[in-house]
């Protein structure tokens, strides 16, 4: 399969990529990893008439611990983030989740940031980051916006990023010390998208639960945040109980679609299921933090 | 149409290419390295797997002028001097194809593999695989094969003492 005939640049410098973007808009699309934009081009659902390769342009390959946070730039591959010894000690959910994303071939190629730019509800980094609440730093021409996640997913491959902007970094915030969490991932075998998918995080705050975050894949238009959830886990006292009540208010978050992995009915049952295995699992890690 | 010059198998290549040329069809047609094969042609298989600058790839879903200044290698360039590099070897010793059709993807993701971790267990040889598709073998011979490289090319590092180690079969039985 061939994509449609596009013009092709691969700029070494940022600005000569805002430079394109603020030219040709919706005409073009910024290529990264290309994991899901060249099969899509191939199946000619996307048709750009100029490809912009963010390949060239130094400094977007790093992942940065500062004291606020982890600050990862756009060509950083899933492979990189699944074999960071700093994220498996201190970001449980994303080491949780990058071995879970696509396949080992696809991780060497495929970024988070394009990830979220690309929107798929059935992503898996989206609803990692919806519950961490981390940040999208988008640059254009007119300078630059520090988009929240939670603000971020408009629908089905949709963000607010506009047509003029590039997603250049994401910043995840810095877990509390004492916290915990993990990403959940049902797939009908490797490779697959998720059937669904549960993101939990919990922070521990004097044996209470302070800050919950707690997001779904495949469950809807966009990954989805279950904010009654977390309202529900926020100064609880972390149990099973409590757990139970949250996993009952995030399937009432969950809208799934019936299609071949299952039943929009079967789908939300994952959902309570791995919800409460989730904060069984963040609270065991925060525990021993 | 751009201009590239792409490393492969060790030799510079500079071509005139459209920009939506695959990189699989630039290996296959450009350069006659019919090697690499084009299974689903939707990211899904690995059959097209080649080694971009050290790291396996699909090059079905790679064009060819992200391959720029890179450093390609297909299972064209595994073998030298006409000798079988040892995952080759295992291979054909382990019975690790049938048909043949995914084996080259299945070779190079191999390489990679023992490249990064000489001594896999059978789960680390499934899971670096898991990337790359078999429709006949049902994968036991080809974690055997690739069990065989891994101990041949342990053999070779050290050759003063094979005493110590037990067969490739029999090591992979007892993990």
């Amino acid at each position: 399969m061939f994509p449609a005939a596009f013009d092709y640049r691969s700029p070494a410098a940022l600005e000569d990529v805002l430079d394109s973007l603020a030219a040709y808009g919706d005409e073009a699309k910024v290529l990264a990893g290309g994991m899901s934009l060249i099969p899509m081009m191939k199946l000619r659902f996307a048709s750009p008439e100029v490809l912009v390769d963010l390949g060239r342009v130094p400094g977007l390959d790093a992942v940065q611990e500062t004291p606020d946070g982890l600050r990862i730039g756009a060509l950083v591959r899933h492979a990189e983030l699944e074999a960071s010894e700093l994220l498996r000690q201190r970001y449980p959910v994303m080491a949780a989740a990058a071995p879970l994303i696509a396949d080992p071939l696809v991780r060497n190629r495929g970024t988070l940031v394009g990830s979220l730019a690309h929107a798929d509800p059935a992503g898996d980094w989206g609803s990692v980051m919806l519950a961490l609440n981390a940040e999208v730093v988008a640059r254009s021409t007119a300078g630059q916006r520090v988009i929240p996640v939670r603000e971020f997913f408009t629908g089905p491959f949709s963000t607010v990023l506009q047509p003029t902007e590039v997603a250049v970094e994401v910043r995840v915030p810095r877990p509390s010390s004492r916290s915990g969490g993990t990403y959940l991932k049902l797939e009908r075998k490797v490779g697959d998208f998720a059937t669904v998918g549960v993101a939990a995080h919990l922070e521990l705050d004097n044996e209470r639960i302070g800050r919950a975050g707690l997001a779904l894949t495949a469950v809807g238009g966009h990954n989805v945040v279950a904010a009654e959830a977390e309202e529900v886990l926020a100064g609880a006292e972390p149990g099973p109980e409590v757990f139970a009540e949250a996993a009952e208010a995030a399937a009432r978050a969950a809208d799934p679609p019936s299609d071949v992995r299952g039943s929009a009915d079967y789908k939300r049952q994952v959902v309570r299921t791995y919800v409460r295995r989730g904060l069984a699992r963040s609270l065991e890690l925060a525990q021993a933090a | 149409m751009a201009r590239i010059t792409v490393t492969v198998n060790g030799a510079d290549h500079t071509d005139e290419v459209e920009p939506r040329l695959l990189l699989a069809h630039y290996l296959r047609d450009k350069l006659r390295l019919t090697g690499t094969h084009i299974g689903c042609d939707t990211t899904n298989c690995g059959a097209c797997t080649v080694l971009c600058d050290g790291l396996p790839v699909k090059s079905c879903t790679m064009f060819a002028v992200q391959a720029d200044g890179r450093e390609i290698i297909t299972v064209e360039g595994l073998a030298t001097g006409g000798q079988l590099q040892p995952i080759q070897q295992g291979f054909k010793e382990e019975h690790g194809l049938q048909c043949g059709f995914c084996t080259p993807g299945m070779m190079v993701a191999a390489t990679a593999l023992l490249e990064r971790n000489p001594d896999p267990s059978e789960e680390e040889i499934r899971w670096a695989l898991s990337g790359n598709v078999c429709r006949c073998t049902g994968y036991v011979n080809i974690v055997k094969a690739v069990r065989w490289a891994a101990q041949a090319m342990q053999e070779q590092a050290a050759p003063e003492e094979p005493a110590t180690r037990q067969p490739a079969t029999e090591q992979a039985a007892t993990r």
